[in-house]
C-alpha cells in the first residue's frame, strides 16, 4: 500500500514482536526493516556489508532506534546517520528504555527528531506508536532525497 | 638612646661590667679623698693653731710691756713657714698692736688682717684661699690679747687636685681593664647564646637540621643549648612523623576517591542497565499478556483472565519500583548546586499541581509565605513533591483535608514543616518510615511503593539537615525537616 518503509533498529526479540504488533494494532501496514544491532542497521542505510547492492537513495521514512544494540550502539548509529552527506536529513527516533538525562541530551545533541521512552503498559505503548506512526508517515513531510 | 634592655647581651654584659667596677672605683676613691682631705684640713688647722700658740706665748709680754717692735719680731718668725700669708697681734680693746705679711702676700696683696678685732676668741675660719685662725693670748688666767694667722690652702687645693686627677686616671685606666677583659669574658656567655639565636633563625627560616656542636659549657646557657636542641631534634622527628601520616592519610584519600569514583561509575552502570534491562522484560511480560487476552481471551474462563489482569497489574508495580528506585539512586549521586530557593513558590505550585490532577479533593492548604532556603532546586522540589504527594495520599480518605507548610526557629535556625490532618500513624513505628520499601499502610488503604520517604530522608542528608516526623494514627502527620 505505501512504498513507505520503517527501518527498527532493535535487537531485543520480544521488543520487535510487541512493536510489529503495535504497528498492526494501528493498521500501519507500512514495510518494516529490522535491523537487529547497529552493523545491520548502518549497512541497511548505506548499501554496503548483507544490504551490499540496495539503491541506498531510498531512505526509510522514519527510523525507530534503540540505544542498547549489539556492535555498534544507537547513539554511534545517529553520529554515523548525521555525518553521512546521504542520511543527515533522516527522521530518526529513538525509542528506548532509557530515561537517563544523559541518554536524551546525547540524544538530541546528535541529531535524533524525537525521543520516546517504551511504556511498561502495552496499552500506552500501542497508544504510543499509534501517534509516532501518524505523526512520521502521514503528517511529517520528509527532507527531499537529491539523486545522484 | 636605645634602651639597655634593647641592647644586644655582648653589650649588655660588658657594661654590666665595667659599671660595676666603675662604680666601686669612683665611690672608694670618693671615700678616699673626702676622709684624706679632712684629715689634711685638720692637719692645717693644728699646725696653725700651734703656731698661734707659740707666738701668742711670746707675745704676752710684749702687750703687757706695750712693745709692738719685740712683737713684730716674734712675728717674723713665722716667715719660716712659706704657708703663713699673714699674722696679727691685738690688744685686749681688740686693735692692731703688731703685724706680719709674707713677701708673696705682700707682691699680691690678696689678704688683708681684720684692723680692729670685735673680741678675742679661740676659732678658725676658712675663707675663699686661706684659713683665719684667731687664738687668744692668755696671761695668768686673764686674756690680754688675741692672735690672727692667715694660712694659705692653696697647696692643699694643689694637693686635691692632683688626688682628683689620680682618681681619675685610675678609674680609666681600670675601666679600660674591665673592658678588655669583659670583652674575653662576656663571650663565653654571650657565644653559646648568639649561636642559639642563629639555629632558631636558621631552623624557623628554612627549616633546616639543627647541628649540635657537642662543645656546651657546664653552665646553665650550656644547658640551655643541650635542651634546645634535644627539643630541635625532639620537634623534628615528630614534624617528620607528622610529614608521614599526613603522605599516608593522603595517599588514603586518594585510594579511597579512586574507590568512591570507580564505585559511583558501577553504581552508574548499574543504574544504567536496571533502568534499560530490567524494564524489557517487564514490557515482554505485560505486552505478551495483553497479547494473550486479545487473542486468545474468548478460550480464557472468567478466572483466566481476571489472573491475567493481576499479572498485568503486578508488572505495572514492578515499572514503578524501578522508576522509585532509579529516582532514589539519582537523588543520591546527582550533582549539587547550592542557590537560594523560594521553598513556599515550590510547595504552592506542587499543591497546584496535585489538585489539578485530583480536582474534585477538599483541600485547605496553608503555605507561610517568603520561605527561602539555600539548596539545589532540583532536589528540594523532589523533597517537597514526596512530603505533599504523601499528605495528599494520607488525606484522601477524609471528605476535608488540611495541609500546612511552615516553618519553626531553634537556636535560630529553621525547622521547615510539612504537616496533614489525614491518616498519621503510630509512633512506635516512626523509626521505619524513612526506610527504603517501608510501608506502615496494607497496599489496598494506600498505594506507594515505600520509597519517598526514602528519597526524602536522602535529600535532606545531602543537604546537611535532619528529618524526623511525629503523628498519631487517624490524626494526622507532622514531618519536620532543616537544611
Amino acid at each position: 500500500m505505501s512504498d513507505k518503509v520503517i527501518l527498527l533498529v532493535e535487537d531485543n526479540p520480544d521488543d520487535e514482536e510487541l512493536t510489529l504488533r503495535a504497528l498492526k494494532k494501528n493498521n500501519i501496514q507500512n514495510d518494516v526493516i529490522v535491523a537487529r544491532d547497529g552493523v545491520q542497521a548502518l549497512d541497511y542505510l548505506f548499501g554496503t556489508g548483507i544490504y551490499a547492492g540496495r539503491d541506498a537513495s531510498r531512505l526509510p521514512s522514519v527510523t525507530l532506534l534503540d540505544l542498547k544494540l549489539p556492535k555498534i550502539d544507537g547513539l554511534e548509529v545517529l553520529k554515523r546517520i548525521r555525518e553521512h552527506e546521504l542520511t543527515k536529513l533522516l527522521p530518526v527516533v529513538i525509542l528506548t528504555s532509557s530515561k537517563e538525562e544523559q541518554d536524551l541530551i546525547k540524544g538530541y545533541a546528535l541529531g535524533a527528531n524525537s525521543y520516546i521512552r517504551k511504556p511498561v503498559d502495552f496499552s500506552q505503548f500501542i497508544e504510543a506508536v499509534r501517534q509516532l506512526g501518524l505523526y512520521w508517515l502521514l503528517l511529517n513531510e520528509s527532507a527531499p532525497v537529491e539523486h545522484r | 638612646m636605645r634602651r639597655f634592655r634593647d641592647l644586644p647581651i655582648k653589650h649588655k654584659l660588658t657594661l654590666l661590667v665595667v659599671l660595676t667596677s666603675a662604680s666601686a672605683l669612683i665611690v672608694a676613691s670618693a671615700a678616699f679623698l673626702f676622709f684624706d682631705i679632712r684629715d689634711s684640713y685638720d692637719d692645717m688647722v693644728r699646725n696653725t693653731s700651734t703656731q698661734a700658740k707659740i707666738i701668742g706665748y711670746n707675745s704676752a709680754a710684749t702687750i703687757l710691756f706695750f712693745d709692738p717692735q719685740t712683737a713684730t719680731q716674734t712675728l717674723s718668725a713665722l716667715s719660716t713657714e712659706p704657708d703663713i700669708m699673714a699674722a696679727g697681734i691685738y690688744d685686749r680693746a681688740g686693735k692692731l698692736f703688731a703685724s706680719y705679711t709674707s713677701a708673696a702676700s705682700t707682691r699680691s696683696a690678696t689678704t688683708s688682717l681684720p684692723a680692729v678685732l670685735t673680741a678675742p676668741t679661740d676659732g678658725h675660719r676658712f675663707k675663699k684661699g686661706y684659713l683665719e685662725l684667731s687664738q687668744k693670748i692668755v696671761f695668768e688666767k686673764r686674756t690680754i690679747g688675741a692672735i690672727v694667722i692667715q694660712t694659705s690652702t692653696e697647696a692643699m687645693r694643689k694637693r686635691v687636685l692632683q688626688y682628683v686627677a689620680i682618681a681619675l686616671l685610675v678609674l680609666i685606666a681600670s675601666t679600660a681593664g674591665s673592658i678588655l677583659v669583659s670583652l674575653r669574658l662576656q663571650r663565653r656567655i654571650s657565644q653559646p647564646i648568639l649561636e642559639l639565636v642563629a639555629t632558631a633563625k636558621s631552623v624557623s627560616r628554612q627549616n633546616e637540621a639543627p647541628v649540635s656542636t657537642g662543645a656546651e659549657s657546664r653552665d646553665e646557657v650550656g644547658l640551655l643549648v643541650k635542651t634546645f636542641h634535644e627539643m630541635l631534634a625532639r620537634i623534628q622527628v615528630q614534624s617528620e612523623e607528622l610529614r608521614e601520616a599526613n603522605e599516608e592519610l593522603e595517599n588514603r584519600v586518594l585510594e579511597r576517591t579512586t574507590q568512591l569514583e570507580a564505585a559511583n561509575k558501577e553504581l552508574e552502570a548499574f543504574s544504567y542497565s536496571v533502568s534499560h534491562d530490567l524494564r524489557a522484560p517487564l514490557r515482554s511480560i505485560d505486552g505478551f499478556s495483553q497479547a494473550l487476552f486479545e487473542d486468545q481471551g474468548d478460550k480464557l474462563d472468567e478466572q483466566g483472565r481476571s489472573d491475567l489482569q493481576r499479572v498485568r497489574a503486578a508488572t505495572q508495580r514492578m515499572a514503578r519500583l524501578i522508576d522509585d528506585l532509579l529516582n532514589l539512586s539519582r537523588v543520591s549521586r546527582s550533582e549539587m548546586r547550592r542557590e537560594s530557593v523560594d521553598l513556599s513558590a515550590l510547595v504552592k505550585n506542587i499543591a497546584a499541581e496535585l489538585q489539578a490532577g485530583e480536582p474534585d479533593r477538599q483541600v485547605a492548604l496553608a503555605v507561610a509565605d517568603g520561605l527561602r532556603s539555600q539548596g539545589d532546586p532540583r532536589l528540594l522540589r523532589v523533597l517537597l513533591e514526596n512530603l505533599l504527594r504523601n499528605a495528599w495520599k494520607f488525606t484522601g480518605k477524609h471528605a476535608t483535608a488540611k495541609i500546612e507548610f511552615g516553618t519553626m526557629h531553634n537556636n535560630g535556625r529553621p525547622i521547615y514543616y510539612v504537616r496533614d490532618d489525614g491518616a498519621g500513624f503510630d509512633m512506635a513505628y516512626a523509626g521505619k518510615l524513612f526506610g527504603a520499601f517501608q510501608r506502615l499502610h496494607a497496599m489496598t488503604e494506600f498505594h506507594g511503593t515505600g520509597i519517598g520517604l526514602a528519597t526524602v530522608q536522602r535529600i535532606v542528608h545531602r543537604h546537611g539537615g535532619r528529618v524526623w516526623a511525629e503523628g498519631k494514627v487517624d490524626h494526622g502527620a507532622t514531618f519536620y525537616f532543616t537544611l
